[in-house]
């Protein structure tokens, strides 16, 4: 289909014609006549935040729930920058977005014109890729083919500035239509004989151990239930990074919980002893991998990844295979039918046993309270609260990210949204404002700390104008938890600038915001006032008073190896848990 | 696109001088980033590059010399000029073209298919071109041939019927006549 049109009107119908419903915005002079283009239409929805950090955390929030390719419009200058750090958040955990940006006219360009910043140049290394786009003639091909780059290969953000005099000028539109990128054409199917390597490796393993992440998301609904086959099929057990949680259920027996640096106990003691890793869709990223000489010393690897550059890039592999998670997940499962593969029963049984010494000393242990609620019980009374109910959980970034992490347990995937490469404070709020944006009907649940969420607040009030009834549970500890357990660690208790002053009153705030307030600070109170958060059909600010001095555990000290983990008091001290070899480094 | 001047807030696009063709050379210190930033000007303010070359050129005093061809009206290009001084690790910029008096030099690599008749002529337009033959098959031709910029599109158009298979060019090098230092 090709019509004349301005340049703003192609924008609309390219979104259109891609299939957005929704975009997150904000306007400003150089974007006005795309406003005016989405003013006279209803194909594509418009919502206003209140600052464009958010709109593209909403947009990451739609995305990472949806599988969609979330979109984002704002305006040049401070529109752009203050953008920059959703971009770099969705880059670092390889989320699609599409981003317009508007220009200052094209005979503008580099003369700092008001409003003007150098967009592209700016966001070159915080987007998987960006367009300037100075002639109308490429506009519907740019974006087209802007949707094409998100949503393709390793997912990312993809940036589309356009001068104010490209979005009156008129053009032809063209349709998404056969878009084919010249030169991007990122391999799905893998190479059948490395496959086949992976599966030698595996038929052979008698320590395994399934290392899963985000790209198994990614790479869609299909994927997280080949994956449930395989490892079913197999028999092994499986780990996940924080962000690939929900890709395999937590509540199978042959899931370890998360490993990394506040992983479980099992789940790092089994990648450190385990002698075939298969890590799909996952990165080696320093928070899993802890001290990289001493990471899982004695096992043989194997890396699926979409993204050639992955593999090889912090742990070298033995075997590399560049596709889509779900499709190796696929050849793996149909060829491991095909030979009618024969696993050593016996070593597998021992793995087993070790693994369940392991978790014998529940390490998520913690020493409960009935006079102060202690954060990980908030946690768990939400889940158990929740754990029927359609529920979709953000976070910010903290300690009670890593409980939540720990303590909230996800059956299937694109039910958690957090940051977890860039670790953004301020992503939670307004990621839970795109999710419910996406699943009005659903529970929608930021799990907050009190720091974190002041960073973005501002975005309750797009909750409240748009009816988004989203919970926001904030762990108040009244201090920057996670920064103050570090001081304790490295810095010798000296709690420098740690310390949350000033706090506004939440439950004020909520009402000065339109949304409903709830405190609570008392165990015994909880479960009720959870029961009356799930039940109110509005914003809620939860301000859930905990122990200020909690602390996360287990951990591994960054540069440490896995089997030098700190565990909590209140993890069973059992001796036989630790290996022999463990011993010697602890 | 009238339309701009009146429905927006920004000044309407002044009419414009003509467009010229200037070798500029940057002296600037060798370190991470720099070339970076000099692309990033170009690319961020709108300016075009036509050629680029850089290579190191006193290794002791870690100093590298840029040389940039790029088109646009004096004003334009005396906007670069300046743009490029400002950058913090540029010592010099010189734009040779209103010096007056430089000369300019490119290198360039040809890569030519052919048999009979069509090496015999090959051979010969190398020669009138003073190009060298630098590897040769029983079926091709690799010549090396310098000079100006245009000399060099003459020999590679002329060798396109005859079986111009790759060209690289190093871009342009310049540097002033005279006895004086940049
Ligand atoms: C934008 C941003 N600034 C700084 C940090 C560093 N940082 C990581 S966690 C943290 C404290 C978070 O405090 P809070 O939200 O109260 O969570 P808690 O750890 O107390 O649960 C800080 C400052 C960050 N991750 N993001
Ligand atoms: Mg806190």
């Amino acid at each position: 289909m090709t019509r004349e049109m301005t340049g703003a009107e192609m924008v609309i119908e390219a979104l259109a014609d891609q299939g957005v419903q929704h975009i997150f915005g904000y306007p400003g002079g150089a974007v006005l006549p795309i406003y005016d283009a989405l003013f006279q239409q209803e194909k594509v929805r418009h919502i206003l935040v209140r600052h464009e950090q958010g709109a593209v955390h909403a947009a990451e929030g739609y995305a990472r729930s949806t599988g969609k390719v979330g979109a984002v419009l704002v305006t040049s200058g401070p529109g752009a920058t203050n953008a920059v750090t959703g971009l770099t958040d969705a880059l670092m955990d390889s989320i699609p977005l599409v981003c317009i940006t508007g220009q200052v006219p094209t005979h503008l360009i580099g003369n700092d014109a008001f409003q003007e910043c150098d967009t592209v140049g700016i966001t070159r290394p915080c987007t998987k890729h960006n367009y300037l786009v100075k002639r109308i003639e490429d506009l519907p091909r740019v974006l087209h083919e802007a949707f094409f780059v998100a949503a393709n290969g390793r997912p990312g953000p993809v940036v589309v500035d356009i001068p104010k005099d490209i979005q009156f000028a008129k053009g032809t539109y063209v349709g998404p239509q056969n878009i084919k990128h010249k030169t991007y054409t990122p391999r799905l199917k893998a190479d059948i004989e490395k496959v086949k390597a992976a599966l030698e490796l595996m038929s052979r393993a008698k320590r395994p151990i399934f290392y899963t992440g985000g790209g198994v998301i990614n790479s869609g609904t299909e994927a997280s239930h080949l994956l449930r086959e395989l490892v079913k099929l197999t028999g092994f057990p499986i780990t996940s990074t924080l962000m690939g949680l929900g890709a395999f259920p937590a509540a199978n027996p042959q899931w370890l919980g998360m490993l990394g640096m506040h992983g479980t106990y099992e789940a790092n003691m089994a990648m450190h002893d385990c002698d075939v890793m298969i890590c799909i869709g996952a990165r080696f990223d320093d928070r899993i991998t802890g001290r990289l000489d001493a990471f899982s010393p004695g096992s043989r690897k194997i890396h699926i990844d979409i993204d050639p550059s992955s593999i090889n890039k912090n742990v070298k592999v033995d075997v590399g295979i560049v596709g889509d998670c779900g499709h190796v997940i696929e050849d793996l499962t149909r060829l491991w039918r095909a030979a009618g593969v024969k696993t050593d029963q016996k070593a597998l049984k021992d793995w087993w046993a070790q693994i369940d010494k392991w978790r014998a000393r529940k390490s998520l242990n913690y020493r409960n309270s009935s006079e102060i609620i202690k954060p990980q019980y908030a946690i768990q009374r939400l889940y158990e609260a929740t754990r029927d109910k359609d529920v979709y959980i953000t976070t910010e970034v903290g300690q009670h990210q890593m409980w939540a992490a720990q303590f909230f347990h996800f059956q299937e995937p694109n039910r958690w949204m957090t940051s977890g490469g860039l670790g953004t404070m301020g992503y939670g709020l307004p990621a839970a404002v795109g999710v419910q944006m996406a699943h009005p009907k659903s529970l929608v649940i930021d799990i907050a700390g009190e720091a974190s969420v002041q960073m973005t607040m501002q975005e309750l009030s797009t909750a409240v104008q748009y009816r988004l009834p989203i919970k926001i549970f904030i762990l108040n500890n009244q201090y920057m938890g996670m920064v103050r357990q570090w001081q304790e660690l490295l810095h010798g208790n000296r709690y420098s600038e740690s310390y949350s002053e000033a706090l506004p009153d939440f439950v004020k705030l909520a009402d000065a915001m339109h949304a409903h307030g709830i405190r609570c600070r008392k165990p015994g109170d909880l479960d009720e006032a959870i029961k009356e958060m799930i039940s109110i059909d509005k914003p809620v600010l939860f301000d859930c008073v905990v122990d200020q001095k909690e602390n996360c555990f287990p951990m591994i000290p960054s540069g440490r190896a896995h089997n030098e983990m700190i565990l909590g008091d209140a993890a069973e001290n059992l001796d036989e848990a630790i290996t022999e070899e463990g011993k010697m480094m602890v | 696109m009238n339309t701009t001047a009146t429905t927006t807030h920004y000044p309407a696009a002044t009419t414009h001088e003509r467009a010229e063709s200037h070798t500029l050379t940057v002296l600037v210190d060798n370190e991470p980033g720099v070339l970076a930033r000099v692309i990033g000007l170009f690319s961020g303010r709108g300016y075009n590059i036509d050629s680029l070359t850089v290579s190191e050129t006193e290794h002791q005093k870690h100093l590298s010399l840029i040389t940039i061809v790029t088109t646009g009206t004096p004003m334009v290009i005396e906007q670069i000029k300046h743009q490029l001084e400002r950058l913090v690790p540029v010592h010099r910029v010189v734009d040779l073209t209103v010096t007056g008096k430089a000369i300019e030099r490119e290198l360039a690599l040809v890569k030519v298919r052919g048999k009979g008749e069509h090496r015999v002529e090959a051979l010969r337009l190398a020669d009138a071109f003073r190009a060298r033959v630098i590897d040769a098959t029983t079926e091709s031709f690799v010549f090396e041939i310098t000079g100006k910029s245009d000399k060099i599109d003459q020999f590679v158009e002329l060798m396109l019927p005859i079986g111009l298979v790759d060209v690289s060019r190093t871009g342009v090098v310049a540097i002033g006549r005279g006895a004086e230092a940049m």
